[in-house]
Parts: C-alpha cells; sequence; structure tokens
C-alpha cells in the first residue's frame, strides 16, 4: 500500500478526462509522485539527525528544529499530491453513478436504453457535458485551489524557497544564540524549486483545462439551437478519431507510468 | 502482511456497500491510510531516538520516555485503522453466507445476493454502530492519554533513577500535533459519514 493505490485509483479517472487532463495527470505522477519517492525522500531522509547546533545544551537541537521546521518540506509535499490528486475522485464517482444509473435502465428491460449489454455499459467513455461537465469543472477548481492554498503555506513557513544553510536561533532552553546547521541545504533547495515549479506548470495546466471547457460549453451553447437532434451519446467522426488519438495518448502515458510505478 | 491486505478486505467490502459507505471507503484509503504511511509513519520513526532529557543519567530517559508514551500515538494509530475497518467484515461473511445457502439449496433464495434487505441490513447497520463506537472509543483514549491532542516541546520527569525533576525534550512536536489533528478531523469525518449512512438506511 503506497503511492500505487492512488495511482490504481486516478488511472480510472483518465478515461475520462480531456487531453490537457490526461497531460496533468502524467505530470503529476512522474514529476511529482515519482521524484518525492525516488529522490527527495532520501534528501530529507535524515533531517534531524544530521541537524546540529553549536552546543551540548541536551533539548537545545530538538527545540530548535521543532521552531524553523513545524513540518517537513517532505510531508507539506506528500499532503499536497493527496489534497490535489482527490477531486478527480468526485469525476470518478459521477462516472461511476452513471453507470449504475445505465446498468439499472439496462436491467429493467428499457426500451430507451441503446446498449447491447453490460460489458458495453462498464466500457464506455462518457463525454464531459451536462451535470458531468459541472463535476469535471469544480473539481478542477479544486485542484486549482489547493495547489494554491499549498504553494502559499510552503512560502509562508520558510520564507520564500531557499534552505539557508544556518539558522540562528534562541529558543528556551539553549542558553544564548546558538547556531544551528541544516544538513544538505543546496540539494534541498533544488529540490524544493524543481517542486515549486512543476506545481506552476500544474497550475497552468489546470487553468488551460478551465478555459478550454468554458470555451467550449459557450461554444455548445451557441450552436444548439442549428442543431437540436444532437444526441448527447452519439460521437461524429471527428470526435471519434480526437478521442481514438487521446485513448492512444493516455494508453502510452499509461504504459509508462506503470513500468516506473512498480 | 503489510497495509496492502487491509487494502485488499476495504476493496471488497466497498462492493456491498451504500453511495456514502463507498465513500467512507475513499476517505479512509485515501486520508487516512495513506496519510499514515507516507507522511506519519516517518515523522513517529525515530520519536526514542530522538528523546532527550537534560540528563546523563542511564535509564533516565528510558523511564521518561516510558512514563509519558505508555502506547506511543502511532501505534494507537495503526490499532484504530484496524479496528475501524474490521466491522465491514460482517458485511462480507453474511453475503458469503447467503451465497452458500443459495448454493446448498440449489435455488434462488435471495432476490440479489448483495441487496441490503433483511438480515443483511442488520448486520449493516451493526457494523456501521461497531464502526462508529470503535471510532469513539479510540478518540477518548488519545485524549485521556496525552492530556488533549496537544505535544509538548518540554516535559518534566522525575521517576527513580532520575535523581531530580529532569527537563525532557519531545522531537518534532508541532509536525506531531498537526498530523494528530489530522487524525482527529478525519475521524470526525468518518463518524459523520457513518451516522449519516445509518440515518439514510434506517428511514429509506
Amino acid at each position: 500500500m503506497d503511492w500505487g493505490a492512488l495511482h490504481t485509483i486516478l488511472g480510472g479517472v483518465n478515461k475520462h478526462s480531456t487531453s490537457i487532463g490526461k497531460i496533468w495527470l502524467t505530470v503529476l505522477f512522474i514529476f511529482r509522485i515519482m521524484i518525492l519517492v525516488v529522490a527527495a525522500e532520501r534528501v530529507w531522509g535524515d533531517e534531524q539527525d544530521d541537524f546540529v547546533c553549536n552546543t551540548l545544551q541536551p533539548g537545545c537541537k530538538n527545540v530548535c528544529y521543532d521552531h524553523f521546521f513545524p513540518i517537513s518540506h517532505i510531508r507539506l509535499w506528500a499532503l499536497q499530491l493527496i489534497f490535489v490528486s482527490t477531486p478527480a475522485l468526485l469525476v470518478a464517482m459521477h462516472v461511476a453513478y452513471r453507470r449504475h444509473e445505465k446498468k439499472r435502465q439496462f436491467r429493467k428491460g428499457d426500451q430507451k436504453c441503446e446498449y447491447k449489454d453490460i460489458e458495453e455499459i462498464r466500457k464506455q467513455r462518457f463525454r464531459i457535458e451536462g451535470s458531468l461537465w459541472w463535476t469535471y469543472t469544480s473539481s478542477i477548481f479544486f485542484r486549482l485551489v489547493f495547489e494554491a492554498v499549498f504553494m502559499y503555506a510552503f512560502y509562508f513557513m520558510y520564507d520564500g524557497f531557499r534552505m539557508p544553510r544556518l539558522m540562528k536561533c534562541n529558543a528556551w532552553p539553549c542558553p544564548n544564540t546558538v547556531d544551528c546547521f541544516v544538513s544538505r541545504p543546496t540539494e534541498k533547495t533544488v529540490f524544493t524549486i524543481f517542486m515549486i515549479a512543476v506545481s506552476s506548470i500544474c497550475i497552468l495546466l489546470n487553468v488551460a483545462e478551465l478555459c478550454y471547457l468554458l470555451v467550449k460549453f459557450f461554444l455548445r451553447r451557441s450552436k444548439k439551437p442549428v442543431n437540436p437532434k444532437h444526441h448527447p451519446n452519439h460521437e461524429n467522426k471527428e470526435e471519434t478519431k480526437q478521442n481514438e488519438m487521446n485513448e492512444l495518448i493516455s494508453d502510452s502515458c499509461q504504459n509508462t507510468v506503470i513500468g516506473f510505478s512498480s | 502482511m503489510s497495509w496492502g491486505f487491509l487494502r485488499d478486505l476495504l476493496s471488497g467490502v466497498n462492493k456491498y456497500s451504500t453511495g456514502i459507505g463507498r465513500i467512507w471507503v475513499a476517505v479512509v484509503f485515501i486520508f487516512r491510510l495513506l496519510i499514515y504511511i507516507v507522511a506519519a509513519e516517518n515523522i513517529w520513526k525515530y520519536e526514542h531516538d530522538e528523546f532527550e532529557c537534560n540528563i546523563k543519567q542511564p535509564g533516565c530517559e528510558n523511564v521518561c520516555f516510558d512514563h509519558f508514551f505508555p502506547v506511543s500515538h502511532i501505534s494507537l494509530w495503526a490499532l484504530q485503522l484496524i479496528m475501524v475497518s474490521t466491522p465491514s467484515l460482517l458485511v462480507v461473511f453474511h453475503v458469503a453466507y447467503r451465497e452458500n445457502r443459495e448454493k446448498h439449496h440449489n435455488q434462488k433464495l435471495y432476490r440479489s445476493v448483495g441487496e441490503i434487505d433483511g438480515g443483511l441490513l442488520c448486520t449493516y447497520l451493526t457494523s456501521l454502530i461497531l464502526k462508529t463506537g470503535f471510532e469513539i472509543v479510540f478518540l477518548f483514549l488519545f485524549y485521556k492519554l496525552y492530556n488533549g491532542f496537544k505535544v509538548p516541546r518540554l516535559v518534566k520527569c522525575d521517576i527513580r533513577p532520575c535523581p531530580n525533576t529532569v527537563e525532557c525534550y519531545i522531537s518534532k512536536p508541532t509536525e506531531k500535533m498537526i498530523f494528530l489533528y489530522f487524525l482527529v478531523a478525519t475521524s470526525c469525518l468518518c463518524i459523520v459519514l457513518n451516522l449519516s449512512e445509518l440515518s439514510y438506511l434506517i428511514f429509506k
């Protein structure tokens, strides 16, 4: 049980995302979660052991460490990644609910149901429109909010994104102002800047996806009177082709990610 | 044998749950189990090594640590996760019993083996009550054992063999406190979900 479980849960959402959503998911898994697990945890692994204060006074190191690192970078990132991934679950739940309704219709023998069997319902990819559009858009909005909140929390707690080499501490029981030295400050700064940069890229991707969805929504509304018989689940030729391309991209991304995550 | 076992267990339960039940499983997986494994375990990993007392007397640190942490936060957390997830097994067992009965009598005895009605409804309600009970018991235990959910930076200890009242410093108290509050918040959320599921099933 680890980040792989999150990947399994979110992998299902991939099918019902836009192309930008699929790119976002790939960036999340490869450039954030993988980097966190493979590299960052090693860099921050020895943080309190190698945090050294220039005093023999017992307890001073503990208190100073706690004062300068109320919550470690690595834990903040883990929390950020979990919170940022969770809104996608709203979409997964909505899709599951729709599938459940369609299965119920199918079992009742409803004439209106156009599926031949349950397998087809299970495999069907829903288009992002109607109530699913609202769920999807809200999930992107929440993602943006969480990203922004965590970036701000980071900036606020650590006075910027640089890790200093030396910190001066005079919290009790330190007898006077002692110098405390952080372990691997440069490596930590590099990783912090990297994670912040990838966070910003993810924010941009989310904003782009939001704009794309809004534009699609307004275009669809303006097209509506011209094409009243348009069935929500029929796809025309171009959309089918686009969806096939999306599936190909997502499958190749999935295979790459699966290959890494094990 | 690790947390993967609990994950598989809960995935099995998901099939026979109501909508709120599935939200509960998602909350337990992601906000409790995953947080525990990727974050909390590491914070408490070296808690004894990093617990420092202002004295050289051998044995004093050990005795003081044991006095202030009879059961470590992280062990209590793990126990809570296990106890809270287990009542769901009752539902799985009951469904398996129903399937066995149908096989034994070689005829369809129930409209649907997994449908929550009759005896299965009682089992489901019992599991919900047990889950809520365990959550409340563990929250109360945390509160009683540690005098609230705060983790102090400094504790004063004067148990033998410490020669006098010595000061002992706990490592990473702020981080521990943040995650304890997180634990309490998710526990309360799970209690609310369980109670709403209970009322939904009773008034259906």
